[in-house]
């Protein structure tokens, strides 16, 4: 897993961003086992409370659990991944959206001008 | 054992005329990684030493653990000097051995592994080795103590960023929930992602304390940036 961290956004939130994209993308399966917060912390070199806090975070959302007797796992809920996974897709394209509005862009000229590269593409290959 | 590790109340320090602390007081828990920040001539060496007993104050107190400085906080504290306070003449080996016989906490085995990590030679004598090197040897024996309170005061100076990554992988490694470790640096941004709390000091005062993800969320910028900003020339 690679772990990179923007200036001016809190670590803890951002772990959470990444977490949650090392699980929607499979990297951490569904069901599979988390490192000990010490190690996840090394691996990401981020300070073990820091790390601990994102996680509390994570389960918060559901998205990992923990068993009391045997540590930390991804939950198997498949459904919820999915959720997860639709929530930060939405989250990219509003990002996007935001970014052509900003180049002068409205939402229809971006759809057309999606649609053109795509077609574009097909002819290309 | 008191949750707070380290307490200042008030406290001051004056070479001559020259105020170097002027009114510090802070407590610092356990379970934390701490940054002391701030510009060179600031104050952080000097408030270092008097937490070892290497200076002491002019006037208000200064506690580890409840006691004052002393043979008991000795003990307790593990401290990295920001020049070489070894005799260089020893070799690795022989410093490892050296330590073992003075601290009861020194963990031999992990000052060995530490070694061979690092690809330093326990035989070469310290006056041999290189500027980056020693201070490798340095952390290495910091480190491998089970301190309450490390104080490292300027850890990564001269050595290369791998190493410095080394070094804040060990310093992650080596947390647990009774000790503190107190960074002194300016290599704010190499370190800032392993702090929970940073202390801004300028001119002997204390500017700013407060955790690393809270100057990032109501700020808007890394603790870096903020610095840059608040120490600018």
């Amino acid at each position: 897993m690679e772990w990179k961290f923007d200036d001016g956004r809190a670590i803890y939130s951002q772990i959470v961003e990444q977490m949650k994209l090392f699980i929607v993308s499979g990297l951490l399966p569904a069901g599979s086992k988390l490192p000990a917060v010490r190690e996840l912390a090394q691996e990401a070199s981020v300070n073990p409370n820091t790390m601990q806090r994102a996680l509390s975070e994570l389960e918060f959302t559901g998205l990992v659990y923990t068993n009391r007797t045997s540590g930390r796992f991804v939950t198997d809920d498949s459904e919820k991944i999915a959720q997860a996974n639709e929530t930060l897709a939405q989250s990219v394209i509003t990002d996007f959206l935001e970014r052509m509005e900003k180049l002068g862009y409205s939402k229809d000229e971006t759809k057309t001008l999606i649609s053109n590269i795509q077609n574009g593409g097909e002819n290309n290959e | 054992m008191n949750d707070i590790v380290m307490q200042c109340e008030s406290l001051c320090k004056s070479y001559g005329s020259k105020k170097a602390l002027d009114g510090v007081s802070f407590s610092l828990g356990r379970g934390k990684i701490v940054g002391l920040l701030g510009p060179n001539g600031s104050g952080k060496t000097t408030l270092i030493k008097i937490a070892n007993g290497l200076l002491t104050a002019t006037s208000g107190r200064l506690t580890v653990d409840g006691h004052e400085i002393g043979v008991e906080t000795k003990k307790k504290i593990s401290y990295l000097s920001d020049c070489l306070a070894l005799p260089d003449y020893m070799r690795v080996s022989e410093l490892i051995d050296f330590y073992k016989d003075f601290y009861e906490d020194f963990d031999k085995e992990k000052a060995y592994k530490m070694v061979d990590n690092l690809g330093v030679d326990k035989f070469a004598r310290l006056k041999t080795l290189s500027k980056g090197t020693k201070e490798k040897v340095q952390l290495i024996l910091t480190m491998s103590r089970n301190a309450d309170l490390y104080l490292l005061d300027e850890p990564m100076g001269g050595v290369d960023p791998a190493t410095r990554d080394y070094i804040l992988s060990t310093i992650i490694s080596n947390y647990t929930e009774h000790s503190t470790v107190v960074i002194s640096t300016h290599l704010i941004s190499d370190v800032e992602k392993i702090l929970d709390e940073v202390i801004f000091i300028n001119s002997g005062k204390i500017v700013l304390e407060d955790t690393v993800d809270n100057i990032r969320e109501k700020q808007n910028k890394s603790v870096d940036e903020l610095f840059r900003e608040v120490f600018k020339c």
